[in-house]
């Protein structure tokens, strides 16, 4: 009993089997429609996408503050149920259809050309800000070709008797982050005008996307030779460098020492899939477009085990090297914290050196404050736990260039150290930013906006200096402020709906038994068991329920934002403060224009539905023989003879 | 006989004396803290009466060296208040007048001056060999005139435009050449008869070849 849709005309609007295997074979050297080289770029590439920063920055932290090693419960149980049948079906659909985002959409049903209009906003609002951030790197790289690199130490005041105050209240790294780089300003109402040093960057960053894909996936596919391998060979770098420094196997332990009750908390299994979700980069429209490009009996199946597989495999891995370091770092604190509360002992009490170690800190400090507690209390020790410092869970953007930088000045040879961490997160950040235009660039050409006689050049460059303009408003003294506001609301909700709209609309508007029948066609056997209750039940229920949590979380706690004020209180922590009300627009268009295009458009196309209908009658009533051809022709050229777009129309 | 036991006096009461000028706290005193075992590890070695003595040549030195006419010797350099973490109390009398004490001022521009020679000559640096009340002259940053970043950014610039262009013009090169050799042979135009183009109206459809001019074709 399976439940499908009425969808009338769904026949002419694809290419039957027959047709897509002419098309294969004919094809085969035009280059009407762009192909992989090999199937090594396809996968690259995919692998690329959905490899991103998220792996390296989100996973770790949720991985440890969720119960460290049990998180990998969830996590590989949402992998398997969410993650793979949703990668399947966007390949599958896409090879099938042909198209990119837009057209597959308005293939299974014009109505859904939203859930295209949607993912392609998605694509572009994400692309907007996720540049910015590639920006951030490219300035850290640039400036990591220094001997003594600029984050180590704090620069001096004015007239050179002492450290800049700023920077000697909080470390020599927060500076960097928030007065060298971002100069960021108190309050996200003060824009404090564009820096000049990251605009510079912005538009490298930019220009660098653009030459990658000046000509499409001809110039992208061998881009990502490069930009998927590298991130792997620096993430082993630093895993063997990383095992060799003192306390990075703390780290590793605490990340991966489970704790099974974490398990009963629905948080951690809300975030769980909210981490395959969007670590898969469903829904951008990219992942249907680059699966358009291959050849019809690509096996989608096994792309999509091997691809969830490696994207599982590195969100581990990334993770273990980020805990070696971030251990080491621990440690060195621990050490700094507890050196220097036994100096101040040793000077207090005028103790020779070597009285007071590590080991028996404790009993002497017990002692001490026995014999005299007024001064013990006078001297204001700091307490040092190494759980604490293990725990000082960073994630996103703190972790990346407030942490991991620390400990990388504290590495020997830090400059080599910084510019390999760096181009990293650049390759890693590029192949995530191919995706996510190439869901931007086709179902713009999809829609016409662009006149058909512009080469791919041109396309692709406007909307490259247009993204650059627009992204100016992240390297205003605001911009990190607006950054996050970004990425809070523009990516996560839209994304969930388009998600569920593309299940329903594959399982139920295009129909399984059809879909079940032209994967059968593709790779040459029927999608077992497995397949057919997750498309059908398992995977949209997943995402459903999340979508509700998500949407009422969001919905009930009041925004907030921290931001770094110097003249705040408790100084070097971030102050908490509420977006002004004007935001809540912003947050409407973020969150709102991508999610409601999907009802709009098939509103609207109802409408020019049901008011054109006439014209559509006539479109409809195509026989394909040539009698009614031939018959046709001579309708046409005895009733129209000077309009020559007869039969152009669709 | 009188000038013999003021003398006699003079030899008991100096020492006397300066341990009076030189205690903890003094005004005109300076607290110097020396952490051997940090700096040396391994290699530290034993802090004796002679370093100590080598301590007064070397604090001798300074002075010399800084007030250039008077001659200072170790007698001026008085120390006290020795602890075992090493650190100890010192003040500086005058080589004129054995009771008067130099100002704290004066030892201290002797003390910056000299500061590097004192550090080296204990093998120590500025962090483990402390006058408490000295602050080590910060080091000069090194100003670049291009902000090296600048320099990196530049290259990199540089490169991807030079990429950019080189595609584009290679992109224009292969298109002039394709629409050159479209133009060049005829075949264009018998491609769109035979797709059936008749009037300039482009027919979409089967092209029947029982409606072809076969005569074109076949070759007798």
């Amino acid at each position: 009993m399976r439940l499908q849709l009425p969808n009338p005309g769904l026949e002419d609007r694809i290419l039957s089997h027959e047709e897509l295997d002419k098309l294969e074979t004919e094809e085969a050297g035009s280059g009407d429609r762009p192909k992989w080289d090999n199937k090594t770029q396809y996968m690259l590439t995919c692998v690329g996408f959905c490899v991103g920063l998220g792996n390296v920055w989100r996973f770790p932290y949720l991985c440890q503050s969720h119960g460290g090693g049990a998180f990998m419960i969830p996590f590989l149980i949402l992998l398997v149920l969410e993650g793979v049948p949703l990668l399947h079906l966007e390949f599958a659909i896409g090879q099938r259809l042909r198209k990119g985002s837009l057209g597959v959409w308005s293939t299974i049903h014009p109505y859904l050309a939203g859930v295209g209009i949607a993912s392609m906003f998605v694509s572009l609002m994400i692309s907007l800000y996720y540049n910015t951030i590639m920006a951030w790197v490219m300035w850290y790289l640039f400036n990591s070709f220094q001997e003594t690199l600029p984050w180590s130490q704090c620069p001096l005041n004015y007239n050179l008797t002492g450290l800049v105050s700023e920077c000697e209240q909080s470390s020599p790294v927060d500076y960097f982050w928030y007065r060298e780089t971002l100069n960021s300003t108190p309050d996200i109402g003060e824009n404090g005008g564009l820096q000049w040093w990251m605009v510079l960057c912005l538009v490298s960053a930019w220009a660098v996307l653009y030459i990658c894909i000046i000509r499409g996936i001809e110039t992208t596919g061998k881009a990502v030779y490069v930009t998927s391998t590298l991130p792997y060979v620096v993430l082993s770098i630093f895993l063997i460098r990383g095992l060799t420094l003192k306390g990075s196997l703390s780290g590793v332990v605490f990340l991966f020492t489970p704790n099974l009750t974490e398990l009963t908390n629905p948080t951690t299994w809300l975030d769980a899939g909210a981490q395959v979700f969007y670590s898969f980069s469903i829904a951008f429209g990219g992942l249907i477009s680059f699966s358009s490009y291959n050849s019809v009996h690509n096996n989608c199946e096994q792309d999509a085990v091997i691809i969830s597989a490696v994207n599982g495999f590195t969100s581990v891995y990334a993770a273990t090297v980020i805990y070696t370091i971030i251990g080491f770092r621990a440690t060195e604190r621990f050490d700094n914290c507890l050196g220097g509360n036994i100096l101040v002992l040793l000077n207090t009490f005028d103790l020779p050196e070597g009285n007071v170690t590590e080991s028996n800190y404790d009993q002497v400090l017990q002692s001490l404050n026995g014999t005299h507690p007024e001064v013990i209390q006078g001297l204001n020790l700091k307490t040092c736990d190494l759980n604490t410092f293990l725990s000082e869970g960073v994630e996103g953007t703190g972790l990346a260039f407030i942490v991991f930088t620390e400990a990388i000045t504290k590495m020997p040879v830090s400059p080599v150290w910084s510019v390999l961490f760096f181009i990293m997160l650049f390759c890693l950040g590029l192949s995530s930013m191919f995706g996510n235009i190439e869901g931007v660039l086709v179902p713009l050409q999809d829609l016409g906006v662009f006149p058909k006689s512009w080469p791919k050049e041109a396309i692709a460059g406007t909307t490259c200096v247009l993204c650059c303009l627009v992204g100016l408003i992240f390297v205003q003294g605001s911009g990190n402020y607006w950054l996050s506001l970004f990425d809070s609301y523009g990516g996560s909700i839209p994304l969930l709906i388009i998600a569920f709209c593309e299940m329903v609309g594959v399982v139920y508007l295009y129909g399984i038994d059809r879909f079940n029948d032209d994967i059968e066609f593709m790779i040459g056997h029927k999608p077992n068991l497995f397949w057919q209750i997750t498309w059908r039940f398992v995977s949209p229920a997943i995402m459903f329920v999340i979508f509700v949590f998500y949407f009422i979380t969001k919905v009930q706690e009041t925004p907030m934002y921290k931001a770094w004020n110097p003249e705040s209180e408790n100084f070097p922590t971030l102050e908490e403060k509420e977006y002004p009300t004007w935001i809540f627009v912003i947050i409407f268009i973020l969150a709102g224009i991508p999610g409601l295009s999907v009802p709009l458009t098939a509103i609207y196309k109802c409408l020019r539905n049901r008011c054109c209908k006439k014209d559509n009658e006539f479109k409809q009533d195509d026989l394909n023989t040539i009698a009614k051809q031939v018959h046709l022709t001579d309708e046409a050229t005895k009733n129209k003879p000077d309009i020559p777009e007869t039969a152009d129309g669709r | 006989m009188l000038v013999w036991i003021l003398f006699l006096l003079c030899q008991v009461g100096a020492p006397a004396l300066a341990q009076d000028l030189c205690q903890r706290d003094a005004p005109n005193g300076y607290k110097v803290r020396i952490s051997l075992k940090t700096a040396l590890g391994e290699d530290a070695y034993e802090w004796n009466q002679s370093e100590m003595f080598f301590f007064q040549a070397t604090m001798a030195f300074a002075m010399r060296r800084h007030f250039q006419m008077e001659t200072y010797n170790v007698d001026n350099i008085i120390l006290c208040v020795q602890t075992s973490r090493v650190s100890f109390w010192f003040v500086v009398t005058s080589p004129d007048n054995t009771t008067m004490l130099i100002p704290k001022a004066d030892v201290e521009k002797a003390v910056r001056m000299s500061r590097h020679r004192i550090n080296n000559a204990f093998l120590l640096s500025d962090r483990t060999l402390e006058f408490l009340g000295i602050y080590p002259t910060l080091a000069a940053p090194v100003n670049p005139d291009t902000p090296p970043w600048l320099i990196v950014f530049g290259v990199v610039i540089g490169a991807v435009c030079a990429g950019i262009i080189a595609l584009l013009v290679s992109s224009l090169l292969q298109k002039r050449r394709k629409e050159k050799g479209m133009t060049e042979d005829g075949q264009d135009e018998e491609d769109m008869q035979v797709k059936g183009v008749e009037n300039g109206i482009n027919l979409d459809g089967t092209y029947n070849r029982g409606f072809t001019d076969d005569d074109r074709f076949t070759k007798l």
